[in-house]
């Protein structure tokens, strides 16, 4: 791998930057792999990445049928956070920010990753209890979260002016949660798949699966692609929203369900905002990227859904709060939006586990998923290798549903 | 689906509604089954691109729950396939 630094920009510069290596290898489809992983988005390249590293195998090809990094690791509004419910879920989101932390360096590829904290806009009682709740328990796991009075939380966010004493809505506290951040989401697909390229992995875009070879014990085999059949014992299943497409025609019963979650940007800006702000109460988020757009998520549209744009009312609402609190945004032009297919388990927590059927893994339900990639990658890349779980994902294992024993999670913005 | 057709009051502003998920199969008796059924029965939703039948409630309308074919994908609501 050509190392990237200040030094190799430099000599690059004198030659015009004609020599850059492509950073990552176009190979032919091969026969046989060790491990076949269906969707290159940020869980399965991730999860080649460290199949490599961690435990050297590296006869593994991702297989994607659109472009790498097309899905929703490029659609996404970027948060990464801890503040999760449970003493299941915190100790996993806590690795994965850790990892995060010292990823850019271990890939060497800038993810621009800025630990800005994230500060929770917070209008209702109700609302309040819970993320105190949410405060005590994190404190159990190491994660910060601290309450803001509301002149604190004015001080910190200066444009945030509405939500006075006489709105419908007046803010009554913030939370901070120092930990929380943020990251460019196109280069931590393009870092974990040029580092997994680097020790071996085959990537290849324009590949779509189509289904699985099975053989007599009705394991895995193989799966079957658009560009033919290719041999395999264990494939892992990271396509994001679009899980169940690939798993009901096995006769797996998965408990996903698929929605529609959306976001959009404005025209760039000088700074204004240094934080991630949430609004739980309202139903928005919004964060200012580098080059000065605000970044603004806002709810789920109505219903089961696999179309990936925003439907206008959700878009209306979502301004309308945006506003209601950001008076100042009123005549800021918004430039693109867009949205994303997710799958979302009945619990609301990710499912990292093997499936009845030998050789067939599964990571979904990644709702707010960015910010799992590190320790999602992390945890299926040991479930792979030595077919037992790691211990922080023992808990997202399929057979939780069995014995209905949920790990019940809420999100803390829109559902 | 700008617009939903409710059966009382005919076309209005999606706003109005409440999407109550996929129709449910009529309860069963839990007694009477296997814990894996029970299990399925709980769980498992459909979740497909394409046609599906799902409740909806006219919350800030006249207040009835009914139900409607919408395709997933498009959003377009569709005839009862018996109708189509
Ligand atoms: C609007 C929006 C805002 C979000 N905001 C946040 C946030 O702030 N913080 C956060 O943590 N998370 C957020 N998320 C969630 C996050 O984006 C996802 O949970 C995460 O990206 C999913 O994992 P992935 O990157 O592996 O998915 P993807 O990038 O979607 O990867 C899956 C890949 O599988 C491919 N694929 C599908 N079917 C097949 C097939 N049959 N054969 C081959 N390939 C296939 C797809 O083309 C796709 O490239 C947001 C999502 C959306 C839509
Ligand atoms: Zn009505």
């Amino acid at each position: 791998m050509q190392r990237y630094s200040l030094f190799s920009l430099a000599r690059n510069a004198l030659t015009g930057h004609r020599d850059w290596q492509a950073v990552w290898r176009s190979p032919p489809l091969g026969k046989r792999y060790d491990v076949v992983i269906v969707g290159a988005g940020g869980h399965g390249l991730a999860t080649a990445y460290y199949l490599a590293r961690n435990h050297d195998i590296t006869r593994v090809a991702v297989l994607e049928r659109g472009w790498l990094g097309g899905g929703n690791v490029a659609r996404n509004t970027v948060t990464i956070r801890s503040n999760y419910l449970r003493d299941e879920s915190i100790p996993f989101y806590v690795k994965s920010v850790s990892l995060y932390r010292d990823l850019s360096r271990e890939l060497n590829f800038n993810l621009m990753f800025s630990q800005r904290s994230m500060i929770d806009v917070v209008q209702t009682y109700p609302r309040l209890r819970d993320i105190k709740r949410r405060m005590l328990n994190m404190d159990l796991h190491g994660a910060s979260y601290e309450v803001l009075d509301v002149d604190e939380l004015r001080r910190r966010i200066p444009a945030l002016t509405g939500g006075g004493p006489r709105s419908r809505l007046p803010i009554i506290a913030g939370m901070a949660h120092r930990n929380a951040g943020v990251a460019r989401h196109d280069a931590v697909a393009w870092g974990y798949a040029r580092a997994a390229d680097a020790r071996g992995i085959e990537l290849h875009q324009h590949t779509e699966v189509t289904g699985f070879e099975r053989g007599g014990r009705g394991e895995i085999t193989g799966v079957q692609t658009s560009r033919g059949t290719v041999q395999t014992n264990k494939v892992a299943i990271c396509v994001s929203g679009h899980t169940r497409t690939l798993t009901d025609g096995l006769g797996l019963r998965l408990p996903l369900q698929s929605f529609n979650l959306t976001a959009f940007v404005s025209e760039p800006v000088k700074p204004l905002i240094d934080v991630v702000v949430n609004m739980p109460d309202s139903h928005c988020y919004l964060s200012q990227s580098d080059k000065g757009e605000l970044v603004i998520g806002g709810g789920v549209d109505p219903g089961i859904s696999f179309r990936r744009g925003i439907k206008e009312g959700v878009f209306e609402d979502t301004v309308t709060a945006v506003l209601e609190m950001f008076p100042a945004l009123q005549r800021l032009k918004l430039l693109r939006q867009w949205g994303g297919t997710l799958d979302t388990a009945s619990d609301s927590s990710p499912i990292v586990s093997r499936t009845d059927i030998p050789g067939l893994y599964v990571s979904a339900g990644w709702w707010g998923g960015f910010k799992a990639i590190p320790a999602g990658g992390l945890t299926l890349a040991h479930l792979i290798a030595n077919d037992a779980p790691h211990p922080l994902i023992e808990p997202f294992s399929l057979n939780r549903f069995r014995s209905l024993d949920f790990v019940l999670e809420t999100g803390t913005t829109a559902r | 689906m700008l617009l939903i057709p409710c059966p009382w009051c005919g076309a209005r502003d999606e706003k109005e509604f409440e999407n109550g998920g996929p129709a449910r199969v009529p309860r069963p008796d839990p007694t009477a089954m296997t814990d894996e059924a029970w299990v399925d029965y709980l769980l498992i939703r459909p979740s497909h691109p394409g046609a599906l039948r799902e409740r909806w409630w006219h919350v800030h309308g006249c207040g009835q729950w009914f139900e409607l074919w919408r395709d997933t994908v498009t959003h377009d609501f569709l005839d009862a396939p018996d109708e189509r």
